[in-house]
């Protein structure tokens, strides 16, 4: 079984964001791109499904841009097999990167296709349904727990309040990882650079974009700060409000 | 300006609060487009289409009472192209996610994400997507027919909440190619806390840095007599159990007094939080979208915080 996951680089919100001079995108200059946190979550269910000997082989597949090399090098320090970059055009939306991913992952005869559940700048939707549409694929999202046998898979759902569903899926199918079995592994930089001097990244054409979204931005802003938070100065300030309400 | 559908939600035979939020803000927008407000319903609901009273009329569309992303997804499409609606109002939920993006790309209609505001706006709609964790708003205006992924806890309930009786359409729904099959609803595990009764909680987030610094959280939680929570990161690093867990995959919890730590406040967050009496948060990132909804907040480091309120508090 072959299992293709898709990865996306995101802003670190560790950083102050900042709206650029169009005033609908961000100011990307300073800020730092960092692997989305749950497709990190799907490469690593990825990876234990391949050592669990479920699966065979594990692909990994981006968009090219700054610092792609590096985080796709990093995945197969992790443990995937292969990894592929989609270059030749710049996709602008979700529904676009959603073109990219299903141009290439058509042609290559996956099982099954693994992103992350979501990301903090899918502004018109989430990779993983929109690309299961688009390869006219089963899709679930919100998946914690992914097993195989023979030709269908079986997932859990996360509901809220703890509940889930179980669900059968016929392959091949694309799947939304909330959380992987285990959180992911970090891979030693020795080892990343060991495989960026052996390993190579095969680049594909990512191929007809599509019109996108069919919307588009007219404002980006930070939250206006409401009332907001009465700002504490010190330790005790802090427990006279905890007294006064009754916390001690 | 046309119909707005309301795609409700439901889990073992009631309907989520996302479903109230989302008709109370479509019987608004409806209001004042002219359009018609119409509530989906999904498996045997009809019972409780009397709590649906902010709808002028219910589209039932049958199937099982049990959730299926391909089977709900295709009903929805086929009801979608039916009535044509000029807004879908979906839940930025996990049962929201597989229905919004599926017929949105299948019908090649615009989908806005994360939506915290919406209103109408020059024969359109302008919709305020809360993006970025929470640290950006992001407007998008949209015309013709959209739909939209509206986050939990972005409308008031209340609103939505009326008891009427719309009429009920019995809709002949597709149910799709049967490829995901529903096998069983699974409990979450019995735990020895239960936060969702707690008076008071202290919450950590990414901001503790690592697993053995959950400790100075614990002795905060122990000498103020609350029960420790936490946010998601936490629990998919496998450092607290799911029992824990405050936010939109979690618990939602009202505690007389909520302290988070070195939490971020990411929507998925305070859609868990958010109804707390006091919330206070310390946080070193005085940018931290968790000040917005806290009452009162400490933007300093959280170990020098909580280390000194424990030894003032034990003294």
């Amino acid at each position: 079984m072959k299992i293709a996951v898709m990865l996306k680089q995101v802003p670190d919100l560790v950083e102050d964001l900042e709206v650029d001079a169009s005033g609908i995108s961000l100011d990307t200059d300073d800020i730092k791109f960092k692997l989305n946190e749950f497709d990190d979550h799907a490469l690593e269910e990825a990876i234990l499904l391949k050592e669990s000997g479920a699966a065979d082989e594990v692909v990994v597949i981006a968009v090219d841009g700054d610092g792609v090399d590096k985080m796709l090098f990093t995945a197969i320090a992790k443990g995937a097999d292969k990894a592929v970059k989609l270059n030749g055009g710049k996709p602008g939306d979700s529904h676009q990167l959603g073109k990219a991913f299903s141009n290439a992952l058509g042609s290559e005869g996956f099982d099954m296709v693994f992103t992350g559940v979501q990301s903090v700048d899918d502004r018109d939707g989430q990779l993983g349904p929109i690309v299961a549409s688009y390869l006219g694929a089963p899709c679930v999202s919100v998946v914690s727990g992914v097993s195989v046998s023979g030709g269908t898979a079986v997932v859990h759902k996360e509901y809220s309040g703890g509940m889930m569903g179980e669900f059968e899926v016929d392959m091949p199918a694309v799947l939304g990882i909330q959380a992987a079995k285990q959180a992911p592994r970090y891979a030693p930089v020795s080892k990343i650079r060991q495989v960026q001097e052996t390993a190579s990244i095969e680049e594909v054409p990512m191929g007809d974009l599509g019109s996108g979204s069919g919307s588009s931005v007219t404002s980006m802003a930070p939250p206006a700060k409401g009332s907001g938070a009465k700002m504490l100065d010190d330790v005790e300030e802090l427990i006279d409000v905890l007294k006064d309400k009754g916390a001690i | 300006m046309g119909d707005i559908l309301v795609i409700t939600e439901h889990l073992k035979g009631e309907f989520q609060d996302i479903t109230f939020e989302m008709l109370g803000k479509a019987k608004e927008l409806a209001g004042a487009s002219g359009g018609q407000c119409i509530a989906v319903t999904f498996g045997n609901m009809n019972g409780k289409v009397s709590e649906l009273g902010a709808a002028d009329s219910v589209v039932s569309v049958g199937g099982s009472d049990d959730f299926n992303p391909e089977s709900y997804a295709a009903a929805v499409q086929s009801v979608v192209s039916e009535k044509s609606p000029s807004l879908v109002m979906v839940g930025s939920t996990s049962m929201g996610m597989d229905i919004a993006n599926s017929i949105a790309t299948a019908l090649e209609m615009p989908t806005v994400s994360y939506c915290a505001d919406m209103s109408a706006s020059g024969g359109g709609f302008s919709v305020t997507s809360s993006m970025y964790g929470g640290k950006m708003n992001v407007v998008t205006d949209v015309t013709g027919s959209a739909v939209a992924m509206v986050l939990a806890g972005a409308f008031n309930a209340d609103a939505g909440k009326s008891a009427g009786s719309p009429s009920v359409e019995d809709f002949a729904a597709d149910s799709g190619a049967g490829k995901v099959r529903f096998k069983q609803l699974i409990e979450p595990e019995a735990a020895d806390v239960d936060i969702t009764q707690s008076e008071i909680l202290v919450a950590v987030g990414r901001g503790i840095g690592s697993k053995d610094d959950i400790e100075l959280a614990e002795e905060l939680a122990e000498v103020l007599d609350a029960d420790l929570a936490c946010s998601r990161p936490l629990v998919d690093a496998g450092w607290m159990s799911k029992a824990h867990q405050v936010g939109k995959s979690g618990m939602k919890v009202k505690p007389k007094v909520y302290i988070a730590l070195g939490i971020s406040g990411a929507p998925e967050h305070i859609e868990g939080m958010k109804s707390s009496t006091t919330i206070i948060a310390i946080n070193s990132d005085k940018n931290a979208p968790i000040f917005d909804v806290a009452h009162y907040g400490m933007a300093e480091d959280l170990f020098d915080v909580v280390e000194e309120l424990v030894e003032e508090l034990e003294d």
